[in-house]
Formats: structure tokens, C-alpha cells, sequence
């Protein structure tokens, strides 16, 4: 019922041809000069299509109506003009040109990253963000949020529709000030990804080893999403980018409240924990963290990605299992840096302990920061 | 020389084909083993076919309904794969076997046993990638391009993957060796390279693409092995080597490679439009000089694929004029095809109406092309549904019409039968109306923001996409009517005379061979007043 009504609605809007308000059809006019150039740019050489667009076709449909075979048409015998073929070659190059000297102009602007207010670099992990502001010393991971995730699973029943910005909403969002020239540094952990967010007007591929860079400079405060871009692995669909610009006031008390923040993160790797305590919170870090390569239920994908359940090192000595852990294996990344030692301890002794694994062990933050 | 006459010379010495499983193994027969490909491409096109409809399947309704993510990107990287090396390159390598030998006035291939070769390389290495899917861990994931280091993650079917790119590549180039020799070669006396048909000359371009660029692939993978088995680290950061690289490798073989999917395509559409309009083609030496630019600049361009990786900005502008050009070539086809249906007399069967099909929907995709050869505006639209769009407007109603349309155009020559009119006509109508209602709403959601390779998405692009879904089972059921009257053609039905079509003999030398043509032909050359000065 739900699909053949989106279907009629999608029909009725090819009919009328009207854009509807939930109906995006075409590039959003974004934030930052560079998506207004580019927007622009976009629609003259759309237009410039649709009037060729518009000879072509119409020179086609009337001698399909006109020079037709039933209409008594009597062949005529040319097949050569040598002037009108050098004009119809002379004429594309002109309107080529014209297209060509814009787009160099934005070109010029949109590669221009000198001169920027504050530079943040971003690191695609398979499947999360990482966002290092080098100024202020704030440093944290952005990954899909755990409705959307709930939602996403295969067979889950959830209705996608209920969730708020379903795949495009982040537990812990990019925050900028509005109205600074940002700097973006891209690089990658592990495969090739893309950070693109349609209100900016670009996209850039974050390559491991290598940096990439642009900018962004944004005029109204206001909550802007994207996914990644490039094919990055089985997760590839559930990579959102969700950015958040706030005044300049706004932003230096967000960036108080994330540095507190960050510290009492820190200062958990001290505590010592119950095995109960572990493995709840392990479960949380679990979903978060693992379950896309070895699957919510721990059976991991055989031949790409390895079982927790019944694993051998999931049942073996804890410093194995540790090291696998917080150093990577493969194409198992390292989390050393993108979980906190208090995450590490519970995210191990939850593997040890759930599934049926029953190890009935448990490692503490202290025992893994002195691994770290 | 009248058709009779010329069935009446063959009779004493034409000794048909050996019956029975083993011919068609053995065979060296040009029209044999141009069937051998074309019944290929036809499975391939329906093995594919059902992987889109698995893909379209998981993506008419946001949320994860029917396959794993992993199992998705399987899909969409074999129905890549299988529809760019399985159905369209040897569907258009079946039409030149059956047709370049016929058309210039040749007995057969020039290395007939090299033909047999080439063919029967292809089930293998078929065989090779599909039995990955059953190995642990599954087919390749990332995508058609097999870009590292995603492609390095998987399982191990990435040699099983790659020995079959080996495999079709060498098929390829034996292929299009044949070609080329048998052109320079073979020709009827008097039938000099500016007497060429189109369809002949689009391929010899096309033969010369191949042959520059297959190694160029082949290459690359197997760099891709060697970085997985060896130790080397062509495109390990972490061991000094670059990513990117395996982009620029891939790409330079991978644009002329669109190309080769293409340039045939014009071949036919400017073999038919003449034939339907009863006038030459408009401009042929323009024809054959704008095929052969396009051929030339698509190894200039190739960088085009990679505006977002952070070339220097030189390097962005430079790709960006250098694409742009390639709309000029193209347009002046494009007007030309036009100029040839001007004052004309045309009537409308099925080959004509897939081929003028192909005119309007083909130009679609050379619009959106245009668009996003301008790389500011491709910031945007790179790897998303705009791209999508775009190259199944040139890949599915331009290569796959123009072969719809060769095959209707020709098919009575071959089996002597016409087809059926009004099913093909069916055929035609579902297959343009669901086309559209296919791709042409990616368009919108590729603007609008929706990531490609993706298997779910967003719910603002859930009523497009339904809409897509749709119209790609309309779409792949709908090519079942070209199967069965294919079927029928070959079985019976009204005689096709020689010609087949009114006046077709003033546009080509196969249509002064008897329908069907002997099993072998031209065992002596054509007379020399059959060779036409245009077409
Ligand atoms: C029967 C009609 C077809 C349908 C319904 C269809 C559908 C699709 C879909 C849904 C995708 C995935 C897009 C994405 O997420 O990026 C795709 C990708 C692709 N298709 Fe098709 N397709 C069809 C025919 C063809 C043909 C005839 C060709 C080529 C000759 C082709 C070549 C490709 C290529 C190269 C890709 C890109 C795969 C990748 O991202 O690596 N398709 N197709
Ligand atoms: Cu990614």
C-alpha cells in the first residue's frame, strides 16, 4: 500500500512537473559562496543544453512528421554541405568557450585554501568520521546514530520513516563558526572515502597516506548533512556527515563543554569496573564500533570478516585478544586511537563475555593503557 | 548481379556447415561464431540484467529489505562487470564477425582460427568471475573499477577475478587483431578505405582503442595481485607507493573503454538511418574523421573521473577543456544524422524506430556529459545518481538500442525470415517508455543528494526511486519479447528477400547476398560496380 502510494505520488509528480517541497530535484543553492558559484554555474550550462537541446529536437520531430514515407516525402539526393558542416563545428567551440570561462573562475576560487581562519582535518574511517580541530586541541569521532542504526538492519521492521533524518544524522556532529574561512584537511585510516555535504558545494576524496584540502566559509548558522562519497566498503551506505555552524559565541561554549567532556572521557581510564559493569558498556561500543564487520550477533561474515562468537581469540589469553584490539590485524583497523582505554576494556571483555563466549574474564582501562 | 544468379555460382562448391554439437566448438566460420557471441552477450545481458533487479529490488523502499550490504556491492560490481565485458563488448564483436566480412567483400576473417580462439576464451574466464560469488567471502565488492585499497580488503577471489580480466582482455585483443587485418587486408578490389560502410569504420577505431588500452588494464590488476600476494606496494601508502596511481591506470584504459562501447554503436545507427530515410548518409568523410577524433581524445581525457582526488588545479582545467572538445566531434555526428533524415522519405520499422531512439536518448547522455566535463559544477555531481543517470543513458538506450536495432536491421539477412513487426514495435514501445521512467528520475536524486553505490538511503528519495524500480522490471521483462521473436525469426516466417528492406541494396554490399547467406560468401569478390562511392 506504502509503494504503490509512493509510486502514484511519484507519477503525479512527473505529470505536473512541479517541484513540491519534498521534492528536491535539482542542486541545493547551499550555504558558501563556492555552492552559490557552482549552483549557478550549473544551471547556465543546463540551460545551455536544454536550448540546444531544443533545436536538435525540434529539427528531429519535424522532419519525422514532415519527411516521412506515408506522407508521399520523395527522397531529395544531397549528402554533403561542406559550409554548413564547418559552421555547425565552429558553433559548438563558441559556446564551449563561453561555458569554459566561467568555470575556470570558480574553478580558481574554489581551489584558493590560503589565508584561512582555522583549519580542520578530517580522517575517513571505515565507517565513521574522525574530526581534529588543530587549533584548539578537540579530537573526536562522528558515527551514524543509533536509531538510524537500529533502523538500517537488515530485516529490522523498523519503519525508516519514523526516524529522524534516517541515515543522515551522526551522534556526535562537526561544530564550526559561521562566517570564518575553515580549512579542511582530508586524509584516510584505512580504504579511500569521500567527505561531501551538497550545501557546500564540493566533495574531496580522503585518501590514506595523502592529504587533500578545501574550504568552506559558511553564511547562516544552521545544521547541514552529508554521506560519504566514495565506495568504501560494506558500511559505505551508512556514512553521514552531519555539520553544525554556530555563532561565534555559540561555538567557543560548545567548545568549552566538548573539552570538559573529552576530559571526564579521560579520566574514566582510571576507574576500575565490575565485569557487569563492562560488559553493559561494552555492549554500546559494541554496536557502535564492531557490529558492522561482525554483525550484531557476533557471526562475523565468513571468508572477509571473522566470528566474535566461538573465536579463538575471543576465548584464548586476554593480551592476544587485547592486542588484536587496540593494534589491528589486517584489514582490521587499530582503535588505539579512536576508542578511550575505559571503551577498550569494555568492548574486550564484552567480546569475551557475550554470544556464548562465557570467558567470565574481564581486562580493566589501567591494564590497557599500559598496552597503549 | 542479381541475387539468384550469384546463389546459382555458389551452388557446385558451397559445402554447408557439419552438424551437431562439435561444429559449433569447432568452427571457423565468421557467421558461426558471430552467432557463437551474439547468443553469449544475449545470456550475459540476462545475467546482469538479474543482478540490477536485485540491486533495483533492495532500492525501491528505503531501509534493508531483502540482501546484506556486502551482498549488494557483489551486485553492483558484477553487474558491472558482466554488462561491460559480457553482453555489450561481444555482442558488438558477434555484429562485426557476421557483418565486416559480408560488408567489404571478404569470404570470412582473415584469422578464422584466431576467431574460434578468441570466443571460446570467453566462457572460461565467465565461468572464472561467476565462480567467485560462491567462494568465502564472496565476489569482488569495489565497485567495476576495483579501486585499492578496498579491493585488496576482500577474500580470496580477487587472482580468480583478475586472471578472468586477463582472459577477456586477451579474447579482446585477438578480436580485434582479426578485425583490423581483415579490413586492411581483405577488402573486394576497388572497395578503397573512404568507401568503408560506417559500421566498418567505427570498428577498425574501435579495434585500435582495444589494443592500445587492454594491456594498459591488465597491467594495473595485476599490480593489484602482486600488491596482495607479493609485498610490493604499487598503491600502499604505507610502503611508498599511491593509491591514486591505480586511478590514472584504471582510468586511462577505462574511458577509451567506454568508447569502445560506443563507436560501434554509431557504426549501426549510421548503417540504418540511411537505409530508412532512402538517402545517403549526410556527411561520410565528416563521419569518419569526427569517430576517429573522438577515438584520439579519448586517451587525452581519462582525469575526468577523477576531479575530486586533489589534482593540481592545472591539472583540473586541463581535463576540463580537454573533455569539453569531446562534444564537438560528437555533435557534429549527431547533426549529420539529423541532416541524413532531413528531406528524406522515412518510415518507421523497428530498427529505424530504435535507432532514432538512440539519436534523441544517446544526445541525453552527451548533454549530461557535457555538464559534468566541467569540473567546478562535477564537484557536485561526481559519485552520485547524476552519474548513474548518465551512463545508463549512454550505456543502456545508446550501446544496448543500437544493438536492439542492428540486430532487428539485420536479422532477416541472417536467418532469411522477417521478424514479427508489431511485437518488435512492443518491444520497442516498453523498452523506451520504462528506460526513461528508469533513469530519468536519477537525475534528480543524483542533484538532489543521493550517493551512488549506496544500498539504502535517505527517505526524501524514496518516491523517485520507487519510480526507478519500477520502471527496471517493466524494463528487464519487457526484453523477453526480444528473445521470443528473435526465437521465431529463426525458426520460420515470411521470406525475407535479399534486400529485406526497400532500396537497402544502395546502402551496402550485404544486401546483394542471398537471405540467409551461404555459408560462405564472396568466394569470389563482389563486381566492382556493387562497391558504392557513399553511403
Ligand atoms: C537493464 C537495465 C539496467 C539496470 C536496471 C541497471 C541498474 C544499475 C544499478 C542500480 C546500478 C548501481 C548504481 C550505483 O549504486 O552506483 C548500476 C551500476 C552500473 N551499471 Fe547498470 N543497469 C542496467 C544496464 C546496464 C548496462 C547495459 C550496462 C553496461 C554496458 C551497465 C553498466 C553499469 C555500470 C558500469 C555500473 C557501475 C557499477 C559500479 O558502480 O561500479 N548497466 N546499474
Ligand atoms: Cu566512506
Amino acid at each position: 500500500m506504502k509503494k504503490t502510494k509512493q509510486l502514484l505520488a511519484g507519477l503525479a509528480l512527473m505529470i505536473w512537473g512541479e517541484a513540491q517541497a519534498d521534492y528536491a530535484v535539482n542542486m541545493p543553492v547551499g550555504v558558501t559562496e563556492t555552492s552559490r558559484d557552482i549552483h549557478d554555474l550549473h544551471m547556465l550550462i543546463l540551460w545551455i543544453c536544454v536550448a540546444i537541446g531544443v533545436i536538435v529536437y525540434g529539427l528531429m520531430v519535424y522532419s519525422i512528421v514532415h519527411h516521412r514515407k506515408s506522407k508521399g516525402a520523395v527522397p531529395a539526393k544531397f549528402h554533403e554541405n561542406t559550409r554548413l558542416e564547418i559552421v555547425w563545428t565552429l558553433i559548438p567551440f563558441l559556446i564551449l568557450f563561453a561555458m569554459a570561462v566561467p568555470a575556470t573562475q570558480v574553478m580558481i576560487k574554489a581551489y584558493d585554501t590560503g589565508a584561512a581562519d582555522m583549519t580542520i582535518k578530517v580522517t575517513g574511517y571505515q565507517w565513521k568520521w574522525r574530526y581534529t580541530y588543530l587549533d584548539e586541541g578537540i579530537d573526536f569521532f562522528s558515527t551514524l546514530d543509533t536509531k538510524s542504526n537500529e533502523a538500517r538492519q537488515l530485516g529490522s521492521r523498523i519503519d525508516p520513516t519514523t526516524v529522524d533524518n534516517y541515515l543522515l544524522n551522526v551522534d556526535d556532529p562537526l561544530v564550526i563558526p559561521v562566517g570564518k574561512k575553515i580549512r579542511i584537511l582530508l586524509t584516510a585510516a584505512d580504504v579511500l572515502h569521500a567527505w561531501w555535504v551538497p550545501e557546500f558545494g564540493w566533495k574531496k576524496d580522503a585518501i590514506p597516506g595523502f592529504i587533500t584540502d578545501g574550504w568552506i566559509k559558511v553564511e547562516k548558522p544552521g545544521t547541514y548533512r552529508g554521506q560519504c562519497a566514495e565506495l568504501c566498503g560494506r558500511d559505505h551506505g551508512f556514512m553521514p556527515i552531519v555539520v553544525i555552524a554556530k555563532t561565534d559565541e555559540e561555538y567557543k561554549q560548545w567548545v568549552a563543554e566538548h573539552k570538559s567532556k573529552q576530559e571526564s572521557e579521560q579520566a574514566e581510564s582510571g576507574k576500575t569496573f565490575t565485569l557487569d559493569e563492562l560488559v553493559a558498556k561494552g555492549e554500546q561500543v559494541y554496536s557502535t564500533n564492531c557490529a558492522a564487520c561482525h554483525l550484531p550477533n557476533g557471526e562475523g561474515i565468513p571468508g572477509t570478516f571473522p566470528a566474535i562468537k566461538g573465536s579463538p581469540v575471543a576465548l584464548g589469553p586476554i593480551a592476544e585478544h587485547v592486542s588484536v584490539v587496540v593494534k589491528g590485524k589486517k584489514s582490521m583497523p587499530a582503535f588505539e586511537d579512536q576508542l578511550s582505554a575505559a571503551d577498550l576494556a569494555a568492548v574486550i571483555t564484552y567480546q569475551r563475555n557475550a554470544f556464548g563466549n562465557k570467558k567470565g574474564d574481564l581486562v580493566q582501562p589501567s591494564e590497557i593503557q599500559a598496552q597503549k | 548481379m542479381t541475387a539468384a544468379t550469384h546463389d546459382a555460382h555458389h551452388e557446385h562448391h558451397d559445402h554447408g556447415p557439419a552438424k551437431g554439437f562439435m561444429r559449433w566448438v569447432t568452427t571457423t566460420n565468421h557467421k558461426d561464431i558471430g552467432t557463437l557471441y551474439l547468443v553469449t552477450a544475449l545470456i550475459m545481458f540476462f545475467v546482469g540484467g538479474a543482478m540490477a533487479l536485485i540491486i533495483r529490488l533492495e532500492l525501491f523502499e528505503p531501509g534493508m529489505q531483502w540482501v546484506d550490504p556486502l551482498f549488494f556491492n557483489q551486485m553492483t560490481t558484477l553487474h558491472a562487470l558482466i554488462m561491460v565485458f559480457g553482453a555489450v563488448m561481444p555482442a558488438f564483436v558477434g555484429l562485426a564477425n557476421w557483418m565486416i566480412p559480408m560488408m567489404i567483400g571478404a569470404p570470412d576473417m582473415a584469422l578464422p582460427r584466431m576467431n574460434n580462439w578468441s570466443f571460446w576464451i570467453l566462457p572460461f574466464a565467465f565461468a572464472l568471475l561467476a565462480s567467485t560469488l560462491f567462494m568465502e567471502g564472496g565476489a569482488p565488492a569495489a565497485g567495476w573499477t576495483l579501486y585499492p585499497p578496498l579491493v585488496l580488503q576482500g577474500g580470496n577471489h580477487l587472482p580468480f577475478a583478475i586472471f578472468s580480466v586477463h582472459l577477456l582482455g586477451m579474447s579482446s585483443i585477438m578480436g580485434a587483431i582479426n578485425i583490423i587485418v581483415t579490413v586492411f587486408n581483405m577488402r573486394a578490389p576497388g572497395m578503397t578505405l573512404m568507401k568503408l560502410p560506417m559500421f566498418v569504420w567505427t570498428w577498425v577505431i574501435t579495434a585500435f582503442l582495444l589494443i592500445a588500452v587492454m594491456p594498459v588494464f591488465a597491467g594495473a590488476v595485476t599490480m593489484l595481485l602482486t600488491d596482495k600476494y607479493f609485498g610490493t606496494s604499487f598503491f600502499n601508502a604505507a610502503g611508498g607507493g599511491d593509491p591514486v596511481l591505480y586511478q590514472h591506470l584504471f582510468w586511462f584504459f577505462g574511458h577509451p573503454e567506454v568508447y569502445i562501447m560506443i563507436l560501434p554503436s554509431f557504426g549501426v545507427i549510421s548503417q540504418i538511418i540511411p537505409t530508412f530515410a532512402r538517402k545517403p548518409l549526410f556527411g561520410y568523410s565528416s563521419m569518419v574523421y569526427a569517430t576517429a577524433s573522438i577515438g584520439l581524445l579519448s586517451f587525452i581525457v581519462w582525469a575526468h573521473h577523477q576531479y575530486t582526488v586533489g589534482m593540481p588545479l592545472a591539472g583540473e582545467l586541463y581535463f576540463t577543456y580537454a573533455t569539453m572538445l569531446i562534444a564537438v566531434p560528437t555533435g557534429v555526428k549527431v547533426f549529420n544524422w539529423i541532416s541524413t533524415m532531413w528531406k528524406g522519405a522515412m518510415t518507421f520499422e523497428t530498427p529505424m524506430l530504435f535507432a532514432i531512439a538512440f539519436v534523441v536518448l544517446f544526445t541525453m547522455g552527451g548533454f549530461t556529459g557535457l555538464m559534468m566535463s566541467i569540473s567546478p559544477a562535477d564537484l557536485q555531481y561526481h559519485d552520485t545518481y547524476f552519474i548513474v543517470a548518465h551512463f545508463h543513458y549512454v550505456l543502456v538506450p545508446g550501446a544496448v538500442f543500437a544493438l536492439f536495432a542492428g540486430t532487428y536491421y539485420w536479422l532477416p539477412k541472417w536467418t532469411g525470415h522477417k521478424y514479427d513487426e508489431r511485437l518488435g514495435q512492443l518491444h520497442f514501445w516498453l523498452s523506451t517508455i520504462s528506460v526513461n521512467v528508469l533513469f530519468f528520475p536519477q537525475h534528480f536524486v543524483g542533484l538532489a543528494g543521493m550517493p551512488r553505490r549506496i544500498p539504502d538511503y535517505a527517505v526524501q528519495f524514496a518516491e523517485f526511486n520507487a519510480m526507478s524500480s519500477a520502471g527496471a522490471f517493466v524494463f528487464g521483462f519487457s526484453q523477453l519479447i526480444f528473445v521470443y521473436v528473435v526465437i521465431k525469426a529463426i525458426k520460420g516466417g515470411e521470406k525475407a528477400s535479399s534486400e529485406v528492406w526497400e532500396g537497402a541494396e544502395n546502402h551496402g554490399l550485404e544486401w546483394h547476398l542471398p537471405s540467409p547467406p551461404p555459408y560462405h560468401t564472396w568466394t569470389e569478390a563482389p563486381a566492382p560496380e556493387l562497391i558504392l562511392d557513399k553511403h
